[in-house]
């Protein structure tokens, strides 16, 4: 009897589990196929799930009308250069309020996570007219600073929950071995702390890449990444169902294969070091 | 050598005096514990001689030399800490190897060290695994290594043992004392379980808030307590203290005798009369606790087994020459 209905209960969190796994992928599955329709096809109502007439062209069409290639190296420059600097920054930081803590360190640490509290829209003015002023706008300088800036927050705290679960004895027994502060942070402190730096890089550089707010209303063209790229497919002449999906999929699909490769190392990073 | 010497001894954290100005003196070669209750200073007072905390006053010398603005590694201690702190990427050689390896010794030398040191320890099987691969004893063991394949002047040991069960503490506790001996390093080790004090230590320090009560060896401590504090630490089960007229007629405020140091009596009229409220039976010794009216428990100790009971009247004649007096202030009489 109690087996049947543990048996049942698996079934049933069985099911549960991929119609609401399957619910969250569906947009994603329907951009996907959309992109291989034709326009009319992907606003047709009803619309056809897989017997349509299957084509590359808007995937030609988008390619021809914008660069990719130039979007997703801005793409890659400016995830990538946010989070270098971001991390850089972060290290030291978290660092020296993990292992030398003051009375304020606390209160540092929910200062910096209040910036995030804020909606960036309320500093759009200022930053676009300093910007404005010093001649950043639609550069991939700009981007990498405004983004590294913005996700500092997350990252320090990120870096200070791994820190923290490094036993302070084991650095202490490093000293008491005679490791100077250079020899205990190449030989103890970095490789314990490896799979936390690792997870902080991956978190970031998805939240860079995936970030739209401060991209489009900073970058038009040369700097543009990706996510501005996507949003010229949605312009005043008119929607184009299909080639919006073909740039949206040809934007997601680098992240989505590092996020594949990556799983493990972000649901540490997500549950914030609370699982060991 | 290794000969530690502190001088008024201070430490504070921020406005908190936890150590209130320690003077010690310890012998080359010496064993010598620190035992106190919880929150007493004991780390503390380790960690001040380590070099892990600075000094807020006073000077502590090694070999004559003072040390207080020497970094640790410097000192030419070596410390083994209560958690092992073993350090988790590094296999059991690398651990144990790791001081040399930052000592800049070259390889094939630290691996002739490393493996004599697990040699000494039975290691020698498990130098290739990781600390998560070893069982509680052997990663003590591990600590251990680390702390003599440096042949420091002296070790550290902060609660070694108490993360072992209660077989496995007993037979480290003689693997370490023997350890000890076989290489004639000083050696200050922090424990709270008196027991492990009396058997291990050349000499103890008995420490109570921040203050070394009393420094000498076991049996000084045991025979000749010199104040109220350490008579009620040191000795299981506690020593009984009496107060108030019995007291006043050897001249004292206070005085006690050892649970051991009285003589048992079935109904018997002279001594000190109760009744028993618990009678532990362990075969080899009996444990009275006997509710003696005016005088408060009395806890007496008899060698072997006695067939007395819960509700049984008795009386406790305490032997005269083993009875300890304090003044008012706490401080032990000398006859
Ligand atoms: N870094 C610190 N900051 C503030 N107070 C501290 C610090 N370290 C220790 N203390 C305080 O100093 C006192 C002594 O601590 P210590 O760790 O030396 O005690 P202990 O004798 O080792 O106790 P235990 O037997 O529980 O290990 C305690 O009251 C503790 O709260
Ligand atoms: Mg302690």
């Amino acid at each position: 009897m109690a087996r049947m209905a543990t048996r049942q209960r698996v079934v049933v969190s069985t099911i549960g589990a991929w119609f609401f796994g399957f619910l969250i992928f569906f947009p994603i599955l329907w951009m996907v196929l959309a992109s291989f329709k034709t326009e009319l096809e992907a606003f047709a109502i009803p619309p056809s799930f897989l017997f349509f007439h299957w084509t590359t062209e808007n995937y030609a069409t988008v390619q021809e009308r914008s660069d990719y290639l130039l979007h997703a190296m801005n793409s890659i420059i400016i995830a990538g250069g946010s989070t270098l600097i971001a991390l850089l920054i972060a290290i030291p930081a978290a660092w020296s309020m993990a292992f030398s803590p003051t009375k304020r360190t606390k209160d540092v640490l929910l200062w910096m996570l209040s910036t995030k509290m804020m909606p960036p829209v309320g500093v759009l003015v200022p930053i676009y007219l300093i910007y404005k002023t010093f001649g950043l706008l639609d550069s991939r300088i700009g981007l990498v600073f405004i983004l590294c800036l913005g996700n500092l927050p997350i990252v320090i705290w990120m870096l200070f929950t791994y820190f923290k679960e490094i036993p302070r004895d084991i650095l202490e027994a490093a000293r008491m071995d005679g490791a100077t502060i250079g020899r205990e942070l190449v030989y103890v402190l970095t490789p314990m702390a490896i799979p936390g730096l690792a997870s902080t890089l991956l978190l970031n550089l998805i939240l860079a890449w995936n970030e739209a707010f401060w991209t489009l209303n900073l970058s038009t063209s040369n700097a543009a990444p990706l996510t501005t790229f996507i949003a010229s497919y949605s312009s005043p002449e008119g929607l184009f169902w299909a080639k919006l999906s073909a740039a949206s999929t040809l934007a997601i699909a680098p992240i989505l294969v590092l996020g594949w490769f990556s799983q493990k190392q972000l649901v540490r990073g997500l549950t914030f070091g609370a699982v060991k | 050598m290794g000969q530690i010497t502190l001088q008024g001894v201070q430490k504070s954290f921020g406005p908190v005096h936890i150590i209130k100005g320690a003077d010690l003196d310890i012998a080359d070669g010496s064993f010598v514990v620190f035992v106190g209750p919880s929150g007493c200073g004991k780390t503390t007072l380790l960690r001040l001689i380590a070099g892990l905390e600075d000094v807020t006053g006073g000077s502590i010398l090694i070999d004559g030399k003072n040390v207080v603005d020497t970094p640790p590694a410097k000192r030419g201690l070596s410390m083994v800490f209560q958690s092992y702190a073993l350090y988790p990427h590094m296999s059991v050689r690398g651990n144990i190897g790791f001081g040399l390896k930052m000592a800049g010794l070259p390889k094939d030398e630290i691996n002739r060290k490393v493996e004599a040191a697990a040699a000494t320890l039975n290691l020698t099987p498990y130098l290739d695994r990781k600390p998560r691969e070893l069982s509680g004893g052997q990663r003590q063991r591990v600590a251990i290594g680390r702390a003599i394949v440096r042949e420091p002047k002296g070790f550290l040991f902060d609660e070694p043992l108490s993360n072992l069960d209660a077989a496995l503490r007993v037979q480290m506790r003689i693997e370490v004392t023997r350890l000890q001996k076989q290489l004639g390093t000083t050696a200050i080790y922090v424990t709270h379980d008196q027991v492990e004090a009396m058997t291990m230590a050349d000499k103890i320090v008995v420490l109570n808030a921040g203050k070394i009560e009393q420094y000498g060896s076991p049996l000084e401590l045991y025979e000749r307590p010199a104040n109220l504090f350490v008579a009620g630490f040191i000795g299981s089960p506690k020593m009984n203290f009496v107060t108030g007229e019995l007291a006043q007629q050897q001249g004292a405020a206070t005085i006690g005798v050892r649970p051991e140091h009285l003589k048992i009596e079935r109904d018997g009229a002279g001594g000190w009369v109760g009744t028993i409220a618990v009678a532990e039976h362990l075969g080899s010794d009996t444990f009275l606790y006997v509710d003696a009216g005016p005088l408060g428990m009395l806890t007496a100790r008899y060698v072997g087994e006695l067939s007395l009971h819960a509700g049984d009247r008795v009386s406790l004649v305490p032997d005269p020459a083993r009875i300890h007096r304090f003044d008012q202030s706490g401080a032990a009489l000398r006859n």
